[in-house]
C-alpha cells in the first residue's frame, strides 16, 4: 500500500514534447512508471519514446486509460492545462509548472470544486512511491521503499530530508511535494489524512515553511486526529518579515506566517521538531525508538 | 511588485475609482505650479516613496499656498525619508505628489487580499481608517469586517451594499461606497495585483467618496501579460543586487550578515540559511539559482554574492535531481578564477556525477574546502569565516 500513486497508475504528460516533458518523461518511464499517453495540441497521432501523443486530454484519456496526469506545460498555458484534465475527470492531476498567475490558479480551484479530479501543485516536485512508482521532477535513486511517508512545500528540501532517511536506512511509503505557490491543490492536511489511513504508512516527516497558515492547521489537525509519529521541520527561520523566499508562497506578511509561530503549534500538538535541516533524518530515527 | 501612490491612484482612477486631482512633480518649481494649477485653497504635498508612514516620518505636508508647496518639496526632494518600514536609512525622495486638499468626514480603510486558507480574494474593510489594519485587528477584531468573492461573480453589489451599511456609509452614499469596492476589486483583477489597498477611504463633507492614499502590490508570476504595470517598476526603490539578480532570473533577497550562500531549490535555500545560523553564523542573502542552473548562471550568481563588500565566505549548498554535479564545479571553478576569490569557499553538492565534480573541484588548485554533509558544511563555513 501507499497513497496516491502505485504500480497501477497510468499516466499521462501534458506537455510531452517540450524540453522539461520529454527529459521528465523519460525518467519517469526509466524509473518504472507507466507512462501511457501525452498530450500536445496540434501533434496528436505522434509519438515519443514509444509513447502515443494525443491533441485532447479527453482523447488520451478514452484511447489509454491514464488515471493521473502531469502537467510541464509554461505558466501561461498551464491554468487552461489543468482545467481540460479536470474537465476529462482525471483523478490524480498533478502540476510541476511554477509560476502559474494566483488569479488563474484561484479559478482553477473554484472550477475544482465539485469535480471527481484531486490536483496536486502547482509548483511542486510531484509524488513518488519508491519501487513502484514516480511522477514528477524529483532524483528516483535517493528514495527507498519503505513505511514513513513525507510531505512538504518544498522540491530539493524533501530531497535533503528524503536523503536522510535512506542513509538512516528508513524508506518511505509515498514522498508528496504540495508546491511552494499560495493557491494550490492538496493541503498538508490533505495528505495527512491519507498517510493516517494508509495502513502502510507508520511515520511522517513534515516540512513546511514560512508563509500562510497551513502548518498551524495541519498541526491542530495531528493533534486531535493522528496517532502515527510526526517530524517536522520549518524552513525559514532566519527570513525577514515582508521579504518573497523564492517560492511565491513563501513570505511573512503583517507579521503572520513567521516559523516561529508555526513551530510553536507544530511543537504544542506534539510534533518531533528538528531543530536543524540536517538532522530531520535523525530525528525520525529518535521518534520511532520511542 | 510594488508602484507608487500616483501609480496605484491613476490605476484605480481608470476603474472609476474617485481620488482628489493631483500632480507629480520632481523639482520645488513644478511642485509650486502644480498647486497653482490645483487652484487656491488648501493642497498636500506627498513624498512618493515605497513604505508605509510616511505621514509620521514627515513625508505628507499640508501647504496654503504654491510658494509654501514649493518649499515643502525643496524639504523632501532629494533627501533621505525615514519611516517605521525603510529602515534607519531611510528611502530618498525622488518625486512629490501635490493633492488638492479635500474636507474629510470619516477615515475608513478597504483593501482586497488574497485568502490563501480559502484560495479566494476577500474584501477587507473597516470603520477605522488612517491607521495600520494589523493595529485595528489587534485591538479591535470587532470592527474588522469581511467578504469573500467568488471569482465566477465577482465582487456582488449586495456584498458592497452589506459592507457600505455596517460601515455607516449614509444611504445616499451607498451607490458611490459600491462604486469604488467594484472599481478596486476590478482593478486588483484585471491588473493580477496581490494587494489594492486605499487607507484611508474617505467620506468628504462634500458627499464624496474617494480613495486618499492607494498601495497596490502585484503578482510578478501574471507579468507575461501585464505589460503596462511592468513599466510602472521603479528600479530605484529595490536593492541593487536584487535588480541584478533577477535579469539572470536568479531569486536573490539581501540579508545582513556575511557567509553568502548559493543553492538550489527556495526551501533549501531558506534551510541553508537557518542552519548557518544555527551553527553560530549570519547568513548575508538568500539564494535560488534555480534547478536548471548552468555555468553562466553559476558565474553570475557569483558575481552578485561577491558584489556584497560584507560578505567573509561562500557555501555552496546543490542538491542535484537534474543538476549535474561536475558542470556545477566546472562553473564554480571558473567563475572563482575569473573573480579571484580571496574569501574561503565551502562546496557541498549532491547529485549526478558527483565524484567528477569533486575531483574537478580538488583539481582546479583553488582553494575550496569540499563538505560531505549540510550540517558539515555549515560547521566548515562558519568556522573558516571565524578564523579568516
Amino acid at each position: 500500500m501507499s497513497i496516491l500513486v502505485n504500480k497501477s497508475t497510468r499516466v499521462l504528460t501534458q506537455g510531452i514534447t517540450g524540453a522539461t516533458g520529454q527529459f521528465h518523461t523519460k525518467a519517469c518511464k526509466e524509473y518504472g512508471t507507466q507512462m501511457v499517453a501525452g498530450v500536445t495540441p496540434g501533434k496528436g497521432g505522434t509519438a515519443f519514446d514509444g509513447i502515443p501523443i494525443f491533441d485532447t486530454v479527453e482523447r488520451a484519456v478514452r484511447e489509454t486509460g491514464a488515471n493521473a496526469t502531469v502537467i510541464y506545460v509554461p505558466p501561461p498555458f498551464a491554468a487552461d492545462a489543468i482545467l481540460e484534465a479536470v474537465d476529462a475527470a482525471i483523478p490524480l492531476i498533478i502540476c510541476i509548472t511554477e509560476g502559474v498567475p494566483v488569479r488563474d490558479m484561484v479559478k482553477v480551484k473554484r472550477y475544482l470544486e465539485g469535480r471527481r479530479s484531486q490536483l496536486l501543485g502547482p509548483n511542486c516536485p510531484g509524488t513518488i512511491t519508491p519501487g513502484e512508482c514516480k511522477i514528477g521532477i524529483m532524483p528516483g535513486h535517493i528514495h527507498l521503499a519503505g513505511t514513513i511517508g513525507v510531505v512538504s512545500r518544498s522540491g530539493t528540501l524533501t530531497y535533503e530530508a528524503v536523503d536522510q532517511l535512506t542513509r538512516l536506512g528508513l524508506g518511505q511509503s509515498t514522498c508528496v511535494g504540495i508546491g511552494g505557490d499560495p493557491v494550490h491543490g492538496f493541503e498538508f492536511i490533505d495528505v495527512l489524512k491519507l498517510f493516517h489511513q494508509d495502513p502502510k504508512t507508520s511515520a511522517v516527516v513534515m516540512i513546511g515553511e514560512i508563509g500562510g497558515s497551513a502548518e498551524e492547521e495541519a498541526a491542530a489537525w495531528i493533534k486531535s486526529n493522528m496517532k502515527k509519529p510526526v517530524v517536522g521541520f520549518i524552513a525559514g527561520q532566519t527570513a525577514p518579515a515582508g521579504k518573497r523566499m523564492g517560492h511565491a508562497g513563501a513570505i511573512i506578511s503583517g507579521g503572520k506566517g513567521t516559523a516561529k509561530e508555526k513551530i510553536a503549534a507544530m511543537n504544542a500538538a506534539g510534533i518531533h521538531m528538528a531543530s536543524s535541516p540536517a538532522t530531520i533524518g535523525g530525528t525520525m530515527q529518535e521518534a520511532l525508538a520511542k | 511588485m510594488n508602484i507608487h501612490e500616483f501609480q496605484a491612484k491613476e490605476i484605480l482612477k481608470r476603474f472609476g475609482v474617485s481620488v482628489p486631482r493631483g500632480i507629480v512633480a520632481t523639482t520645488p518649481d513644478e511642485a509650486k505650479s502644480a498647486a497653482q494649477s490645483l487652484g487656491d485653497g488648501v493642497s498636500v504635498v506627498k513624498a512618493q516613496i515605497h513604505a508605509g508612514g510616511r505621514g509620521k516620518g514627515g513625508g505628507v505636508k499640508v501647504v496654503r499656498s504654491p510658494d509654501e508647496a514649493a518649499a515643502k518639496a525643496r524639504d523632501m526632494l532629494g533627501k533621505n525619508l525615514v519611516t517605521h518600514q525603510t529602515g534607519p536609512e531611510g528611502r530618498q525622495v525622488r518625486r512629490v505628489l501635490v493633492e488638492q486638499g479635500v474636507n474629510i468626514e470619516r477615515e475608513l480603510y478597504l483593501a482586497m487580499v488574497l485568502d490563501r486558507a480559502q484560495s479566494r480574494v476577500t474584501v477587507i474593510c473597516s470603520s477605522e481608517g488612517g491607521v495600520e489594519i494589523e493595529e485595528v485587528a489587534t485591538k479591535h477584531p470587532e470592527k474588522i469586517l469581511k467578504e469573500t468573492i467568488d471569482p465566477v461573480i465577482g465582487l456582488a453589489p449586495f456584498q458592497c451594499r452589506r459592507l457600505a451599511f455596517a460601515l455607516g456609509i449614509p444611504p445616499e452614499l451607498t451607490g458611490k461606497a459600491v462604486a469604488v469596492m467594484q472599481g478596486l476589486y476590478r482593478a486588483f483583477d484585471e491588473c493580477d495585483a496581490s494587494l489594492a489597498e486605499i487607507n484611508p477611504l474617505i467620506v468628504t463633507r462634500e458627499g464624496q467618496v474617494m480613495a486618499l492614499d492607494a498601495k497596490m502590490n502585484f503578482d510578478s508570476n501574471a507579468f507575461f501579460r501585464q505589460k503596462e504595470i511592468v513599466a510602472l517598476r521603479d528600479l530605484d526603490e529595490e536593492d541593487p543586487r536584487e535588480v541584478e539578480a533577477s535579469k539572470y532570473d536568479l531569486s536573490y533577497i539581501s540579508l545582513d550578515g556575511n557567509i553568502a550562500c548559493m543553492v538550489n531549490g527556495a526551501g533549501l535555500a531558506m534551510a541553508t540559511m537557518d542552519i548557518i545560523k544555527l551553527c553560530g553564523g549570519e547568513p548575508a542573502n538568500f539564494l535560488d539559482v534555480g534547478g536548471g542552473a548552468n555555468k553562466e548562471k553559476v558565474a553570475q550568481a557569483f558575481r552578485i554574492l561577491l558584489a556584497d563588500a560584507r560578505v567573509r565566505g561562500v557555501l555552496i549548498n546543490i542538491f542535484g535531481g537534474i543538476m549535474r554535479c561536475d558542470v556545477l564545479a566546472q562553473g564554480v571553478v571558473d567563475a572563482a578564477r575569473e573573480l579571484n576569490v580571496r574569501v574561503p569557499l565551502v562546496v557541498r553538492m549532491e547529485g549526478t556525477n558527483v565524484e567528477i565534480g569533486k575531483k574537478i573541484l580538488a583539481d582546479s588548485g583553488l582553494v575550496i574546502i569540499s563538505a560531505e554533509t549540510m550540517a558539515d558544511a555549515a560547521e566548515k563555513i562558519v568556522k573558516a569565516v571565524k578564523t579568516n
